[in-house]
Protein backbone atom coordinates (compact mmCIF):
# COMPACT_ATOMS: atom_id res chain seq x y z
CA UNK A 1 0.00 0.00 0.00
CA UNK A 2 1.35 3.19 -0.97
CA UNK A 3 0.37 6.92 0.61
CA UNK A 4 -0.39 10.00 -2.23
CA UNK A 5 -1.12 13.70 -1.74
CA UNK A 6 -3.31 13.65 -4.95
CA UNK A 7 -4.52 10.43 -6.83
CA UNK A 8 -6.33 10.93 -9.99
CA UNK A 9 -8.29 8.34 -11.45
CA UNK A 10 -8.78 8.57 -15.25
CA UNK A 11 -6.29 9.82 -18.34
CA UNK A 12 -8.52 11.88 -20.28
CA UNK A 13 -7.38 15.98 -21.60
CA UNK A 14 -9.34 16.30 -17.49
CA UNK A 15 -6.86 13.96 -15.34
CA UNK A 16 -3.78 14.59 -17.31
CA UNK A 17 -4.33 18.10 -16.93
CA UNK A 18 -4.95 18.02 -13.14
CA UNK A 19 -1.82 15.74 -13.34
CA UNK A 20 0.44 18.81 -14.82
CA UNK A 21 -1.13 21.47 -12.71
CA UNK A 22 -1.03 19.23 -9.41
CA UNK A 23 3.07 17.83 -10.32
CA UNK A 24 3.55 21.17 -11.11
CA UNK A 25 2.28 22.18 -7.00
CA UNK A 26 5.12 19.69 -5.79
CA UNK A 27 2.18 16.90 -4.81
CA UNK A 28 3.77 14.14 -6.85
CA UNK A 29 0.30 12.84 -7.59
CA UNK A 30 -0.81 9.40 -8.94
CA UNK A 31 -2.49 9.01 -12.38
CA UNK A 32 -4.43 5.91 -12.22
CA UNK A 33 -5.18 5.96 -16.11
CA UNK A 34 -6.93 3.09 -16.94
CA UNK A 35 -6.55 -0.20 -18.99
CA UNK A 36 -5.84 -0.15 -22.50
CA UNK A 37 -9.18 -1.18 -24.93
CA UNK A 38 -10.71 -0.33 -28.23
CA UNK A 39 -13.37 1.75 -26.64
CA UNK A 40 -13.24 5.26 -25.53
CA UNK A 41 -12.84 3.87 -22.29
CA UNK A 42 -9.38 3.74 -22.01
CA UNK A 43 -5.95 5.77 -20.88
CA UNK A 44 -5.62 8.76 -23.03
CA UNK A 45 -9.77 8.51 -23.04
CA UNK A 46 -12.00 9.42 -26.24
CA UNK A 47 -9.11 11.26 -28.01
CA UNK A 48 -7.37 8.07 -28.46
CA UNK A 49 -10.39 7.04 -30.99
CA UNK A 50 -10.02 10.17 -33.48
CA UNK A 51 -7.74 11.10 -35.97
CA UNK A 52 -6.93 14.75 -36.68
CA UNK A 53 -7.58 17.50 -34.01
CA UNK A 54 -8.70 20.68 -35.48
CA UNK A 55 -10.09 22.56 -32.52
CA UNK A 56 -7.49 22.55 -29.88
CA UNK A 57 -6.06 25.92 -29.42
CA UNK A 58 -2.04 25.87 -30.08
CA UNK A 59 -2.16 23.65 -32.97
CA UNK A 60 -2.56 25.75 -35.82
CA UNK A 61 -2.51 22.64 -38.29
CA UNK A 62 -4.20 20.64 -36.16
CA UNK A 63 -2.39 17.52 -34.54
CA UNK A 64 -3.77 13.98 -34.24
CA UNK A 65 -5.74 12.88 -31.00
CA UNK A 66 -3.66 9.82 -29.65
CA UNK A 67 -0.25 12.19 -30.49
CA UNK A 68 -2.15 15.22 -28.19
CA UNK A 69 -2.56 12.72 -25.69
CA UNK A 70 0.93 11.47 -25.21
CA UNK A 71 1.67 15.26 -25.38
CA UNK A 72 -0.41 15.77 -22.25
CA UNK A 73 1.09 12.61 -20.72
CA UNK A 74 4.75 13.35 -21.07
CA UNK A 75 4.42 17.08 -19.92
CA UNK A 76 2.84 15.49 -16.50
CA UNK A 77 5.70 13.11 -16.18
CA UNK A 78 8.49 15.81 -16.78
CA UNK A 79 7.41 17.35 -13.12
CA UNK A 80 7.01 14.23 -11.55
CA UNK A 81 3.22 12.85 -12.12
CA UNK A 82 3.43 8.89 -11.94
CA UNK A 83 1.17 6.38 -13.67
CA UNK A 84 -0.49 3.04 -13.12
CA UNK A 85 -1.76 1.18 -16.27
CA UNK A 86 -4.76 -0.33 -14.36
CA UNK A 87 -8.35 0.51 -13.48
CA UNK A 88 -9.43 1.15 -9.84
CA UNK A 89 -12.46 -1.21 -8.36
CA UNK A 90 -13.54 0.21 -5.70
CA UNK A 91 -13.29 3.49 -3.86
CA UNK A 92 -13.51 4.22 0.41
CA UNK A 93 -14.59 7.16 1.49
CA UNK A 94 -16.01 6.56 4.82
CA UNK A 95 -12.40 7.08 6.27
CA UNK A 96 -9.07 9.68 5.63
CA UNK A 97 -7.00 8.98 4.17
CA UNK A 98 -9.24 7.88 1.01
CA UNK A 99 -9.01 4.06 0.28
CA UNK A 100 -8.42 3.44 -3.53
CA UNK A 101 -8.41 -0.23 -5.53
CA UNK A 102 -6.71 -1.53 -8.08
CA UNK A 103 -7.05 -5.15 -9.06
CA UNK A 104 -3.94 -6.02 -7.29
CA UNK A 105 -2.89 -3.12 -5.33
CA UNK A 106 -4.47 -0.76 -2.68
CA UNK A 107 -3.27 2.99 -2.39
CA UNK A 108 -4.19 5.33 0.28
CA UNK A 109 -5.11 9.35 -0.78
CA UNK A 110 -5.63 12.72 1.15
CA UNK A 111 -7.61 13.70 -2.05
CA UNK A 112 -8.95 12.55 -5.35
CA UNK A 113 -9.67 13.83 -8.54
CA UNK A 114 -11.82 11.65 -10.70
CA UNK A 115 -11.80 12.00 -14.20
CA UNK A 116 -12.85 8.89 -15.54
CA UNK A 117 -14.88 10.33 -18.45
CA UNK A 118 -17.43 8.92 -20.92
CA UNK A 119 -17.77 6.16 -23.04
CA UNK A 120 -19.35 5.16 -25.99
CA UNK A 121 -22.87 3.77 -26.06
CA UNK A 122 -23.06 1.00 -27.91
CA UNK A 123 -26.86 -0.12 -29.89
CA UNK A 124 -27.79 -2.68 -27.24
CA UNK A 125 -28.08 -5.57 -30.22
CA UNK A 126 -27.59 -9.29 -29.18
CA UNK A 127 -25.37 -9.14 -32.51
CA UNK A 128 -23.00 -6.68 -31.66
CA UNK A 129 -20.77 -8.78 -29.61
CA UNK A 130 -20.49 -11.64 -32.57
CA UNK A 131 -19.80 -9.25 -34.94
CA UNK A 132 -17.47 -6.51 -33.11
CA UNK A 133 -14.28 -6.46 -35.14
CA UNK A 134 -15.98 -8.19 -37.91
CA UNK A 135 -17.79 -5.54 -39.81
CA UNK A 136 -18.77 -3.99 -36.68
CA UNK A 137 -16.41 -1.20 -35.30
CA UNK A 138 -16.21 1.30 -32.80
CA UNK A 139 -12.96 2.66 -33.90
CA UNK A 140 -13.26 4.11 -37.11
CA UNK A 141 -9.57 5.33 -37.22
CA UNK A 142 -8.31 2.15 -36.38
CA UNK A 143 -10.81 -0.06 -38.76
CA UNK A 144 -11.40 2.22 -41.47
CA UNK A 145 -8.52 1.23 -43.09
CA UNK A 146 -10.56 -2.37 -44.00
CA UNK A 147 -13.31 -0.54 -45.47
CA UNK A 148 -11.91 0.19 -48.80
CA UNK A 149 -14.65 0.35 -51.44
CA UNK A 150 -17.45 -1.01 -49.69
CA UNK A 151 -20.59 0.23 -48.86
CA UNK A 152 -20.66 1.10 -44.69
CA UNK A 153 -23.01 2.94 -42.70
CA UNK A 154 -22.52 5.40 -39.46
CA UNK A 155 -25.42 5.07 -37.24
CA UNK A 156 -25.30 8.70 -35.02
CA UNK A 157 -25.86 12.72 -35.73
CA UNK A 158 -23.46 14.34 -33.56
CA UNK A 159 -19.78 15.87 -34.28
CA UNK A 160 -18.39 12.24 -33.25
CA UNK A 161 -21.10 10.59 -36.21
CA UNK A 162 -19.83 12.84 -38.66
CA UNK A 163 -15.85 13.07 -38.05
CA UNK A 164 -16.30 9.31 -38.52
CA UNK A 165 -18.41 8.99 -41.62
CA UNK A 166 -15.92 12.04 -43.24
CA UNK A 167 -12.72 10.25 -42.18
CA UNK A 168 -14.31 6.83 -43.48
CA UNK A 169 -15.59 8.21 -47.12
CA UNK A 170 -11.57 8.43 -47.37
CA UNK A 171 -11.28 4.51 -47.74
CA UNK A 172 -15.48 3.48 -48.69
CA UNK A 173 -17.27 3.52 -51.47
CA UNK A 174 -20.02 5.21 -50.00
CA UNK A 175 -20.77 6.00 -46.26
CA UNK A 176 -24.36 5.80 -44.86
CA UNK A 177 -25.36 8.18 -42.00
CA UNK A 178 -28.17 6.27 -40.26
CA UNK A 179 -30.03 9.45 -38.13
CA UNK A 180 -32.91 8.80 -35.45
CA UNK A 181 -34.38 11.95 -36.46
CA UNK A 182 -34.41 14.67 -39.75
CA UNK A 183 -32.04 16.83 -38.20
CA UNK A 184 -28.50 16.27 -36.94
CA UNK A 185 -26.94 17.52 -33.84
CA UNK A 186 -23.57 18.32 -35.34
CA UNK A 187 -22.26 21.19 -35.45
CA UNK A 188 -22.65 23.92 -38.94
CA UNK A 189 -19.09 23.56 -40.16
CA UNK A 190 -19.23 19.39 -39.97
CA UNK A 191 -23.18 19.32 -41.49
CA UNK A 192 -21.54 21.50 -44.47
CA UNK A 193 -18.46 19.20 -45.21
CA UNK A 194 -20.94 15.95 -44.66
CA UNK A 195 -23.49 17.46 -47.27
CA UNK A 196 -20.88 18.32 -49.17
CA UNK A 197 -19.12 14.94 -49.97
CA UNK A 198 -20.45 12.77 -52.76
CA UNK A 199 -19.75 9.73 -50.83
CA UNK A 200 -22.18 10.46 -48.07
CA UNK A 201 -25.38 9.12 -48.20
CA UNK A 202 -28.18 10.26 -45.60
CA UNK A 203 -30.98 7.69 -43.86
CA UNK A 204 -33.14 10.15 -41.94
CA UNK A 205 -36.01 9.20 -39.28
CA UNK A 206 -34.34 5.23 -39.02
CA UNK A 207 -32.78 3.21 -36.33
CA UNK A 208 -30.75 0.13 -36.71
CA UNK A 209 -32.93 -2.36 -35.22
CA UNK A 210 -30.74 -5.60 -36.08
CA UNK A 211 -27.51 -6.70 -37.98
CA UNK A 212 -27.18 -9.64 -40.20
CA UNK A 213 -24.43 -12.08 -40.62
CA UNK A 214 -22.96 -14.64 -38.43
CA UNK A 215 -19.21 -14.57 -38.91
CA UNK A 216 -19.16 -10.98 -40.49
CA UNK A 217 -21.58 -8.12 -40.79
CA UNK A 218 -23.71 -8.90 -44.11
CA UNK A 219 -26.15 -6.44 -43.55
CA UNK A 220 -28.17 -4.12 -40.95
CA UNK A 221 -32.11 -4.27 -40.59
CA UNK A 222 -33.39 -0.88 -40.08
CA UNK A 223 -36.48 0.73 -38.98
CA UNK A 224 -38.48 4.35 -39.77
CA UNK A 225 -38.65 6.42 -36.69
CA UNK A 226 -41.88 7.37 -38.14
CA UNK A 227 -43.63 4.55 -39.25
CA UNK A 228 -41.97 1.57 -37.74
CA UNK A 229 -41.51 -0.31 -41.35
CA UNK A 230 -38.49 -2.22 -41.47
CA UNK A 231 -35.95 -2.46 -44.43
CA UNK A 232 -32.48 -3.76 -45.35
CA UNK A 233 -29.09 -1.99 -45.44
CA UNK A 234 -26.90 -3.66 -47.63
CA UNK A 235 -23.72 -2.74 -45.85
CA UNK A 236 -20.37 -4.71 -44.88
CA UNK A 237 -19.25 -2.43 -42.39
CA UNK A 238 -21.07 -0.15 -39.85
CA UNK A 239 -19.36 2.52 -37.19
CA UNK A 240 -21.26 3.23 -33.85
CA UNK A 241 -21.34 6.89 -32.80
CA UNK A 242 -24.60 7.53 -30.87
CA UNK A 243 -23.34 9.43 -27.72
CA UNK A 244 -21.92 8.29 -24.81
CA UNK A 245 -22.38 7.12 -21.32
CA UNK A 246 -20.54 8.68 -18.13
CA UNK A 247 -18.25 5.66 -16.48
CA UNK A 248 -19.40 6.40 -12.95
CA UNK A 249 -20.34 2.60 -12.23
CA UNK A 250 -17.64 2.96 -9.36
CA UNK A 251 -18.89 5.82 -7.42
CA UNK A 252 -22.40 4.74 -7.35
CA UNK A 253 -24.18 5.52 -3.33
CA UNK A 254 -20.78 7.34 -2.87
CA UNK A 255 -21.01 10.57 -4.90
CA UNK A 256 -23.53 12.50 -5.83
CA UNK A 257 -25.24 11.94 -9.32
CA UNK A 258 -27.76 12.82 -11.61
CA UNK A 259 -30.28 10.06 -12.90
CA UNK A 260 -28.24 9.65 -16.13
CA UNK A 261 -24.93 8.87 -14.27
CA UNK A 262 -23.22 12.49 -14.63
CA UNK A 263 -21.50 13.57 -11.32
CA UNK A 264 -22.88 16.51 -9.94
CA UNK A 265 -20.49 19.69 -8.79
CA UNK A 266 -20.81 22.83 -6.82
CA UNK A 267 -21.44 25.42 -9.16
CA UNK A 268 -17.90 27.04 -10.61
CA UNK A 269 -16.61 24.28 -8.73
CA UNK A 270 -15.20 20.90 -8.77
CA UNK A 271 -16.22 19.90 -5.25
CA UNK A 272 -18.50 16.89 -5.02
CA UNK A 273 -20.47 16.20 -2.11
CA UNK A 274 -17.57 14.36 -0.37
CA UNK A 275 -14.52 16.92 1.05
CA UNK A 276 -11.75 16.04 -0.89
CA UNK A 277 -13.24 14.14 -4.15
CA UNK A 278 -13.23 16.46 -6.91
CA UNK A 279 -14.57 15.74 -10.02
CA UNK A 280 -13.54 17.58 -13.35
CA UNK A 281 -14.08 16.21 -17.27
CA UNK A 282 -17.12 14.46 -19.01
CA UNK A 283 -18.01 12.78 -15.86
CA UNK A 284 -19.46 15.68 -14.57
CA UNK A 285 -20.44 17.82 -18.14
CA UNK A 286 -22.98 16.71 -20.55
CA UNK A 287 -22.99 20.18 -22.05
CA UNK A 288 -19.52 21.21 -23.30
CA UNK A 289 -17.92 17.93 -23.80
CA UNK A 290 -14.87 18.91 -25.47
CA UNK A 291 -11.17 18.72 -25.15
CA UNK A 292 -10.34 21.96 -23.84
CA UNK A 293 -13.43 22.10 -21.66
CA UNK A 294 -12.58 18.79 -19.93
CA UNK A 295 -9.11 20.17 -20.20
CA UNK A 296 -10.01 23.70 -18.30
CA UNK A 297 -11.99 21.56 -15.29
CA UNK A 298 -8.70 19.56 -15.05
CA UNK A 299 -6.95 22.25 -14.19
CA UNK A 300 -9.78 23.71 -11.86
CA UNK A 301 -9.99 20.25 -9.72
CA UNK A 302 -5.92 20.62 -9.52
CA UNK A 303 -6.36 23.96 -7.94
CA UNK A 304 -9.23 23.24 -6.37
CA UNK A 305 -7.84 19.67 -4.39
CA UNK A 306 -4.03 22.22 -3.85
CA UNK A 307 -6.23 24.66 -1.94
CA UNK A 308 -8.73 22.17 -0.02
CA UNK A 309 -5.06 20.30 0.61
CA UNK A 310 -3.55 23.57 2.03
CA UNK A 311 -6.49 24.37 4.24
CA UNK A 312 -7.03 20.78 5.52
CA UNK A 313 -3.29 18.91 5.82
CA UNK B 1 11.29 -2.13 -33.05
CA UNK B 2 11.53 -3.19 -29.21
CA UNK B 3 13.77 -6.35 -28.30
CA UNK B 4 12.37 -9.72 -28.70
CA UNK B 5 9.39 -8.81 -31.12
CA UNK B 6 9.71 -10.16 -34.54
CA UNK B 7 8.42 -7.69 -37.30
CA UNK B 8 6.83 -10.04 -39.95
CA UNK B 9 6.05 -8.50 -43.40
CA UNK B 10 3.71 -10.39 -46.30
CA UNK B 11 6.92 -11.90 -47.73
CA UNK B 12 8.51 -13.41 -44.12
CA UNK B 13 4.89 -14.09 -42.81
CA UNK B 14 4.54 -17.54 -43.39
CA UNK B 15 8.50 -18.98 -43.60
CA UNK B 16 8.60 -17.25 -40.09
CA UNK B 17 5.21 -18.90 -39.11
CA UNK B 18 6.27 -22.24 -40.12
CA UNK B 19 9.87 -22.25 -38.67
CA UNK B 20 8.35 -21.24 -35.18
CA UNK B 21 9.19 -24.11 -32.57
CA UNK B 22 7.20 -22.12 -30.30
CA UNK B 23 3.65 -20.07 -30.08
CA UNK B 24 3.83 -17.36 -32.18
CA UNK B 25 1.48 -14.60 -31.21
CA UNK B 26 1.23 -11.60 -34.19
CA UNK B 27 0.19 -8.22 -33.84
CA UNK B 28 -1.54 -6.66 -36.60
CA UNK B 29 -1.61 -2.77 -36.26
CA UNK B 30 -0.74 0.32 -38.08
CA UNK B 31 0.79 3.42 -37.10
CA UNK B 32 -2.26 5.31 -37.26
CA UNK B 33 -4.14 3.16 -34.35
CA UNK B 34 -4.70 4.71 -31.30
CA UNK B 35 -5.29 1.35 -28.92
CA UNK B 36 -2.16 -0.48 -30.92
CA UNK B 37 -0.20 1.81 -29.38
CA UNK B 38 -1.21 1.49 -26.09
CA UNK B 39 -0.78 -2.62 -26.34
CA UNK B 40 2.27 -2.15 -27.69
CA UNK B 41 4.29 -1.96 -24.34
CA UNK B 42 2.59 -4.84 -23.22
CA UNK B 43 3.49 -6.50 -25.67
CA UNK B 44 7.03 -6.16 -25.39
CA UNK B 45 6.77 -6.67 -21.61
CA UNK B 46 5.55 -10.22 -22.83
CA UNK B 47 7.57 -10.54 -24.70
CA UNK B 48 10.55 -10.46 -22.53
CA UNK B 49 8.59 -12.25 -19.53
CA UNK B 50 7.59 -15.28 -21.88
CA UNK B 51 10.52 -15.52 -24.10
CA UNK B 52 10.60 -19.31 -23.21
CA UNK B 53 7.10 -19.74 -24.10
CA UNK B 54 6.24 -17.52 -26.86
CA UNK B 55 7.25 -15.63 -29.92
CA UNK B 56 5.81 -12.08 -30.29
CA UNK B 57 5.58 -10.68 -33.83
CA UNK B 58 3.76 -7.57 -35.15
CA UNK B 59 2.69 -7.20 -39.02
CA UNK B 60 2.20 -3.03 -39.97
CA UNK B 61 -1.00 -3.84 -41.91
CA UNK B 62 -0.51 -0.66 -43.74
CA UNK B 63 2.60 -1.90 -45.75
CA UNK B 64 1.57 -5.45 -45.90
CA UNK B 65 -1.91 -5.86 -46.82
CA UNK B 66 -2.02 -9.30 -47.57
CA UNK B 67 -1.76 -11.32 -44.55
CA UNK B 68 -4.95 -9.32 -43.01
CA UNK B 69 -7.19 -9.85 -45.87
CA UNK B 70 -5.82 -13.64 -45.87
CA UNK B 71 -6.97 -13.91 -42.11
CA UNK B 72 -10.14 -11.43 -42.28
CA UNK B 73 -8.72 -9.04 -40.39
CA UNK B 74 -10.96 -6.05 -40.01
CA UNK B 75 -10.00 -4.46 -36.92
CA UNK B 76 -6.84 -3.77 -35.34
CA UNK B 77 -5.23 -4.41 -32.86
CA UNK B 78 -5.58 -7.66 -34.06
CA UNK B 79 -3.77 -10.92 -31.87
CA UNK B 80 -3.68 -14.13 -33.95
CA UNK B 81 -1.91 -16.79 -32.02
CA UNK B 82 0.03 -19.13 -34.15
CA UNK B 83 0.77 -23.26 -32.90
CA UNK B 84 2.42 -25.43 -34.76
CA UNK B 85 2.18 -23.21 -38.19
CA UNK B 86 -1.86 -23.13 -37.63
CA UNK B 87 -4.14 -20.33 -36.28
CA UNK B 88 -4.92 -21.35 -32.68
CA UNK B 89 -6.80 -18.08 -31.48
CA UNK B 90 -7.64 -14.87 -32.37
CA UNK B 91 -8.15 -11.82 -30.24
CA UNK B 92 -9.90 -8.85 -31.37
CA UNK B 93 -9.45 -5.20 -29.80
CA UNK B 94 -6.91 -3.46 -27.10
CA UNK B 95 -6.64 -5.30 -23.61
CA UNK B 96 -4.91 -4.60 -20.09
CA UNK B 97 -2.24 -7.19 -19.39
CA UNK B 98 -4.24 -8.83 -17.15
CA UNK B 99 -6.44 -10.10 -19.66
CA UNK B 100 -4.50 -10.46 -22.08
CA UNK B 101 -1.81 -12.79 -19.89
CA UNK B 102 -5.07 -14.67 -19.50
CA UNK B 103 -6.49 -15.25 -22.44
CA UNK B 104 -2.94 -16.74 -23.58
CA UNK B 105 -2.41 -18.79 -20.80
CA UNK B 106 -2.51 -22.22 -23.02
CA UNK B 107 -0.16 -21.14 -24.95
CA UNK B 108 1.87 -19.74 -21.58
CA UNK B 109 3.18 -23.15 -20.27
CA UNK B 110 2.21 -23.88 -16.72
CA UNK B 111 3.15 -20.83 -15.10
CA UNK B 112 -0.60 -20.25 -13.62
Amino acid sequence: MSHHHVLIIGSGPAGLTAAIYTARANLAPLVIEGEPSSTSDQPGGQLMLTTEVENFPGFPDGIMGPELMMKFREQASRFGATYVTTKVTKIETSQRPFVVHTHDEVYTADAVIVATGAQSLMLGLEAESRLLGHGLSTCATCDGFFFRGQDIAVVGGGDSALEEALFLTKFASTVTLVVRRDVLRASKIMQDRAMANPKMKFLWNHQVVDLKGQDKLEGAVVQSTLTGEQSNLDITGIFIAIGHVPSTGLFSGILDMEDSGYLITRPGSTYTNIDGVFACGDVQDHTYRQAITAAGSGCMAAIDAERWLEAHH
Amino acid sequence: MAAGIVNLTDATFDETIQASDKPIIVDFWADWCGPCKMIAPILSEIAVEHADSITVAKLNVDENPEMGMRFGVQSIPTLLVFQNGTLAKRMVGAKGKGQMLQELSEFLGTSH
